[in-house]
């Protein structure tokens, strides 16, 4: 009882310190964040949520609210040694939580406005976002404590098949980081575009790092958008993305996570007209005491609609893997087809694996479906190869990298699909 | 479309056929619970003082705790100072036999279709009947005895052999388990107790009939089965009740113990009464049924057909803790007009080379929720284990849910665990190939179900799977989706 009541006022007295004064836009939603988590307060492990993913344990024990608050822009000049000279064409460059011009160079279709977020409320303070309201507690913190971020318009009919590379740079070598930004795009009717996203970090000191990102895909529009996660620093990282579809629009979304501390994805996917299709496919290659969590949410909430998910894990060392997918299908959501796979391949004695694929239907006329595996390789699949006369480490390598594999083949940008596939075989390569 | 509504119309006004009531003289504790009640109820069977320890330890437990929120379900809430804890059917001595049996009750379980009366039973099943909780008649027992087979009601237990019990009870579901294990450890009234010694493979089945008779009452039943090294026993156990406009409630609690090799087979035909079309009335059933496999090689085995109860709440759950053990659990939930349902198992695996399997088959029609929850859990120690779950639902009409929630846990690599789970309603091509050879409607749709449940209902034992099939049938006549 008491531990319990002690763990409380932690977390109330930690929540009550915040400190957004210091933000004089977007003051009104700030506020509204602000009690809306108050009222929430931080998960902890009894809640369903958070049961296997500790953010609120680890920032407790990491950070003080003060340091929470703080948020500097300050950074060592070596921190653009990160970035990768494979994106260097067309890049939006975000250091400590801020937009650095400098390192920016936006060559996109000069009808797209991609500028920070600040700015575009500045100068049009109606702007809609934050309206697909999270109810994340750390999307609530984001949303208090956001110190920057980037507004996208793609106009109609604009097609632009250039990716646009988000980096975002943490320099953690002297200094805890507390980075929060915001992503809000907008993709208009027959329009398309095509996002890649990274984190990187300098520096072994703490960082923690929520990117709150609303994504509002119109009629007939397509949207590509790719989360590569390999930060070798101490990274802790809540993602919210929410991309709303609107009539036969189309998304693919692509998570790799194969470095960091304790990643959690929250990707929410509102299919709120007939005839989309949404694809979304996971990679958690993970090693040492990483642990990531990603929740799915598919809401179909009009008829006719195709998703399809597919979560492939392979886990070593110490690290965890979660996985919870929701597909809900609303009533009337008549003829929904929805598929769900995840799969994990556990590779050490020390890893464990939490899954939870939930389905909750509203309708009858649907197929849905989802599977879920754990186990590890095929001993006779090994055998095979090793009678073969291929060395048993070999072999492994090359199994592993064909389970990894299903989901490295369905990229469809080469330059992106070949830096994926250099960093994953290299990793199968080298440990095994 | 029309002709599936009315055929649906049809059978949603169909009457629960178990739904008359007797006039039973009973003996009933004023309603209410504490402290006071749980020392009437003890003080009634005459119990042991450890036991009334043991239930007052309970019954404080009970109060700090809250009832849980997580299932998803939705009812009223429920006021537990007015139910009625202990209704028996007053009886002036205990029968010695079954000419000493209020002939009003046998009347009872003759109109529900159960003999007590041995030698009309054609086939060999021993029957324990519980109304209102308290165990009314026990078949069979001098044949039992002779293989030192101990099947009575659970009063008889704690009276005849108090060691066993005070052993067992309580060891897989304690009493501070859950918000309603707690409540039945408080108050529970009666229930059947089943012992099969070393090395003995029980002849007949054995059953114990519930049914809720009383109005206002609510109705807790224990029942302990502990299997020693090497024995088999199969057990089976069906309930039904009155129709009555207010909801009882049923929380029983359900313990089995499997030692070395031993195996212990339950089945559960679940035909509580469900409420009217309207969803008013009918029964809460939320229990609780644990097994152990203790011993290596054991092996228990869960098979419930869920038709009845106007809300579910049960989870049959095998802790794997003995090398080789195995569980296994098979359902058929079917829901209708505005049941709930929140069913399904877990697994705990914990010694090595462990094996389970779920088989889970939701049936929904009309408004009702059908759910299933079931969690795998393949502790750090459990080498080899191996697990395959697979949940269908079936949905029937625009207007049910269906809803999976699967946990899998796993922290062992050499677990092989393996879970599918599919969501669809009968094809039209399924059933337009049935009216292209001649088969109407009606009967392609029963046919189609039969077909979709057959995994889980040829695991029932013969005497029980007639009735279960019937129920399906009844149940979904004529619901085409």
């Amino acid at each position: 009882m008491n531990t319990a009541t002690k763990k409380e006022n932690i977390s109330s007295s930690f929540i009550e310190s915040f400190d957004f004064a210091q933000f004089q836009f977007a003051v009104e939603q700030r506020t509204k964040a602000y009690e809306a988590f108050k009222a929430m307060g931080l998960p902890d492990a009894k809640s369903e949520e958070y049961k296997f993913a500790p953010v609120s344990k680890w920032l407790t024990k990491h950070f003080s609210a003060a340091e929470l608050s703080t948020q500097a822009i300050a950074a060592n000049e070596s921190v653009k040694d990160l970035l990768n000279p494979e994106f260097a064409e067309n890049r939006v460059v975000f250091v400590n939580g801020f937009y650095n011009k400098a390192l920016s160079s936006i060559t996109s279709d000069s009808k797209i406005t991609i500028q920070p977020l600040g700015e575009a409320i500045a100068s049009n303070p109606s702007l809609p976002f934050d309206q697909l309201n999270t109810t994340d507690p750390f999307g609530l913190v984001n949303s208090t404590l956001w110190s920057d971020g980037l507004y996208i318009n793609v106009p109609k009919n604009i097609t632009e098949k250039k990716p646009l590379f988000i980096h975002y740079l943490h320099d953690a070598s002297s200094n805890k980081v507390s980075a929060h930004t915001k992503l809000f795009v907008t993709v208009g009717e027959n329009a398309s575009f095509n996002i890649i996203e990274k984190t990187d970090t300098l520096g072994d000191q703490p960082v923690f790092n929520t990117i709150n990102e609303e994504i509002i895909v119109e009629e007939n529009a397509f949207f590509n958008y790719c989360k590569i996660q390999n930060d070798a620093g101490q990274l802790t990282h809540v993602a919210n993305t929410t991309i709303h579809q609107h009539k036969s629009s189309r998304t693919d979304t692509y998570t790799f996570t194969l470095n960091g501390k304790l990643i959690r994805n929250n990707l929410n996917i509102i299919i709120d007209g007939e005839g989309c299709d949404s694809h979304f496919y996971g990679l958690y290659l993970t090693n040492g005491d990483t642990l990531v969590d990603n929740h799915t949410t598919v809401d179909h909430k009009k008829p006719n609609s195709f998703s399809n998910q597919l979560y492939k894990g392979l886990m070593d060392g110490k690290s965890k893997g979660v996985f919870n997918g929701k597909i809900f299908v609303r009533p009337h959501a008549q003829k929904t087809n929805a598929f769900q796979s995840n799969r994990n391949l556990l590779l050490s004695e020390d890893t464990t694996v939490n899954t939870k694929p939930q389905l909750e239907i509203w309708a009858d006329d649907v197929k849905c479906s989802h599977g879920c595996t754990t186990g590890q390789l095929d001993k006779e699949a090994l055998f095979y190869l090793q009678s073969r006369g291929i060395p048993k480490a070999t072999a492994k390598a090359m199994l592993l990298y064909a389970f990894a594999g299903e989901v490295l083949d369905v990229i469809k940008d080469e330059q992106l699909k070949n830096y994926i596939d250099s960093i994953v075989s290299e990793r199968l390569h080298k440990v095994y | 479309m029309s002709k599936d509504n009315q055929v649906l119309e049809e059978f949603t006004s169909r009457e629960y056929e178990h739904g008359w009531t007797v006039d039973l003289d009973s003996d009933t504790a004023p309603k209410g619970l504490s402290e006071d009640i749980v020392r009437f109820i003890s003080a009634k069977k005459e119990e042991p003082e450890w036991l009334l320890e043991w239930r007052l330890k309970a019954y404080r437990h009970w109060k700090t705790m809250k009832e849980p929120k997580w299932p998803n379900v939705k009812y009223p809430s429920i006021n537990y100072q007015d139910i009625i804890y202990y209704s028996a059917p007053k009886q002036k001595a205990q029968p010695k036999n079954l000419s000493e049996v209020d002939p009003e009750l046998i009347k009872t379980f003759e109109k529900l279709g159960i003999s007590l009366t041995e030698q009309k039973r054609l086939t060999g099943v021993a029957v324990d009947a519980v109304i209102d909780s308290i165990s009314v008649a026990t078949t069979f027992k001098d044949k039992l005895g002779e293989l030192g087979i101990i099947f009575c009601s659970f009063s008889e237990a704690v009276r005849e052999h108090p060691e066993l019990v005070k052993k067992y009870l309580g060891t897989v579901v304690p009493p501070n388990d859950n918000y309603f294990a707690a409540l039945n450890s408080a108050v529970f009234s009666d229930g059947s107790f089943c012992y099969i010694p070393k090395g003995v493979r029980c002849p007949m089945e054995l059953s114990t009939y519930f049914r809720i008779n009383a109005a206002n009452t609510g109705q807790f039943e224990r029942t302990l089965i502990i299997a020693e090294d090497d024995s088999y026993v199969s057990y089976l156990e069906g309930c039904t009740a009155p129709m009555r406009d207010e909801n009882q409630l049923h929380a029983a609690v359900v313990e089995l113990y499997a030692m070395k090799s031993a195996e212990i087979k339950y089945s559960t035909v679940q035909n509580w009464y469900p409420g009217d079309k309207d969803g008013k009335g009918g029964i809460y059933n939320f229990v609780t049924k644990r097994g152990i496999c203790a011993g290596d090689h054991s092996k228990i085995s869960w098979t419930q057909v869920e038709t009845g109860a106007a809300i579910t709440w049960k989870y049959p759950s095998c802790i794997l803790k003995g090398d080789y053990s195995n569980g296994e659990f098979y359902s058929v939930a079917v829901t209708n007009n505005f049941q709930q349902a929140d069913t399904g198992t877990k697994m705990i695996h914990i010694g090595k080379n462990t094996r389970s399997r779920i088989v889970s088959k939701g049936i929904s029609a009309g408004k009702s929720q059908n759910s299933y929850r079931g969690q795998v859990h393949i502790l750090k120690r459990a080498e080899n284990a191996r697990n395959f779950s697979q949940c269908d639902s079936l949905l029937m009409g625009d207007q049910c849910g269906a809803h999976t929630f699967p946990y899998i846990d796993v922290e062992n690599k050499s677990a092989h665990v393996e879970h599918e789970a599919t969501t669809s309603k009968i094809g039209e091509d399924q059933i337009f190939y049935c009216l292209q050879r001649g088969i109407d409607e009606e009967a392609a749709v029963a046919l189609i179900v039969n077909g979709y449940a057959k995994e889980v209902l040829k695991q029932l034992p013969m005497e029980f799977a007639v009735e279960a099939q019937k129920l399906l049938a009844l149940t979904l006549e004529g619901s085409v989706g």
